[in-house]
């Protein structure tokens, strides 16, 4: 069964499972996807959490199966890598656009150094005015920060740098 | 037995953990703003998901499965510190002890991320960026309330009176201990009291705390609890232990 199936096209089915939290983004573009590899007639899917205390782990796990069983494939394993650790750094291009497109404000690239961002502005995802303050840095999520806009006098949310 | 030390070790990082997310989680609902009901419940979770990486190791040194650890032993088998089992307090009592635990965490992680341990390396360095965010609220909390007003500074320095001793158990080394520094599995907790002791003091006294010059008897074994421990755990293993529910948890 897993002969017929191609690496490629096992990416571009993951390609398609969202971010439970963040429906706009697939787990591949966030890079919670690390590495997928068949082993004898087994798929193996390596995903790596975002934040330790992620309670969507689980619903993306069985995501990943139920998307790889609906291709045919009987046998999916899939395991949970720590190193190295995820880093929103990750996050594509592209996803950062969908991101702001949903109203979150996309990480800043802190190549490893998160702490040098803390008081750099946040852009507001709706209007772009750097004129904003955070009103909260935990959030709904524990990946999310919230901020208020004194521009266009909206709250919006960020999606933290890790 | 190197490996029956390093489980004793990892068993009591990762109750301190638990405990403490769960104490935290205790202000869900009633924290005094809703910011501080959302930050606390946040930090309350990465706490149980550090816990739950700590206990997945501690099962991969002994066997043992984490929700029977968590579920199914009595008090006088949690190896966590006081400090994290007391009651939650006011608001100034649970802020202070979290600042405490914060700067305790922060100087152990940004050396236990150089273990030798190639598993408490990975753990350590997958944590330490959410513990950043942690300290950087709670020290942010510390200052404002100590600098507050009379009201918000007397109950910030009666917490910090209480907590002072309590936290110093952070640092009393687990028998073998010795062992696992020696080899550069985990740093030696008298280089980690220093470290502790110059970042917290320094920061309460420009927040305008009187550092505790009398310090009680600081409790000395993890096996020995508060009747506060008890309680928690009834609260907390009740539905796991009820036959109505059974053993699959």
């Amino acid at each position: 069964m897993v002969k017929s199936v191609t690496i490629d096209e096992i990416w571009r089915a993951l390609d398609e499972v969202m971010d439970p939290e963040i429906p706009v983004v697939s787990m591949v573009e966030m890079g919670i996807v690390r590495e997928v590899k068949i082993e004898n007639d087994t798929v193996i899917v390596s995903m790596t959490p975002t934040f330790a205390g992620c309670p969507a782990l689980d619903v993306m796990r069985n995501a990943i199966v139920e998307k790889l069983r609906a291709l045919g494939i009987a046998r999916v394993e899939v395991k949970t890598v720590l190193s190295p650790p995820w880093t929103s750094d990750w996050i594509s291009e592209g996803a950062r656009a969908k991101l702001k497109a949903f109203g979150l404000a996309p990480p800043p690239m802190h190549g490893g150094n998160v702490a040098l961002y803390f008081d750099e502005p946040v852009a507001c995802p709706y209007c772009n005015s750097t004129n904003t303050r955070v009103t909260n840095n935990f959030g709904p999520t524990l990946c999310r920060a919230i901020y208020f806009c004194r521009n266009c006098q909206q709250p919006f949310e960020q999606f933290k740098a890790l | 037995m190197p490996n029956n030390s390093l489980a004793n070790k990892i068993l009591s990082v990762a109750d301190d953990s638990f405990i403490l997310g769960h104490r935290n989680s205790e202000w869900a609902g009633h924290a005094p703003i809703l910011e501080e009901d959302i930050a606390f419940a946040n930090i309350a979770l990465d706490e149980l998901g550090h816990a739950q990486l700590w206990y997945e190791l501690y099962q991969e040194l002994t066997g043992a499965e984490p929700d029977r650890v968590i579920f199914f032993r009595s008090a006088a088998e949690w190896r966590n510190t006081q400090l994290v089992e007391l009651p939650k307090g006011d608001w100034a009592f649970s802020m202070t002890r979290q600042f405490l635990f914060d700067v305790y965490e922060n100087v152990s992680l940004e050396r236990l991320v150089h273990s030798t341990n190639p598993r408490v390396q990975e753990i350590a360095t997958k944590i330490r960026t959410e513990e950043i965010y942690h300290l950087r609220h709670t020290s942010n909390w510390v200052k404002r309330l100590g600098l507050g007003t009379d009201e918000s500074h007397a109950r910030m320095q009666r917490a910090l009176d209480e907590l002072w001793t309590y936290a110093l158990q952070l640092f009393v080394p687990l028998e073998n201990e010795r062992e696992l520094i020696a080899e550069n599995v985990v740093p030696d907790l008298g280089i980690l009291r220093d470290a502790w002791q110059e970042k917290t003091v320094t920061h309460l006294s420009a927040s305008g705390l009187q550092i505790p010059e009398n310090i009680d008897s600081v409790p000395n074994l993890r096996a020995e609890h508060t009747e506060h421990l008890a309680e928690l755990l009834q609260d907390l293993q009740q539905v796991a232990r009820s036959e109505k529910f059974g053993v699959e948890w």
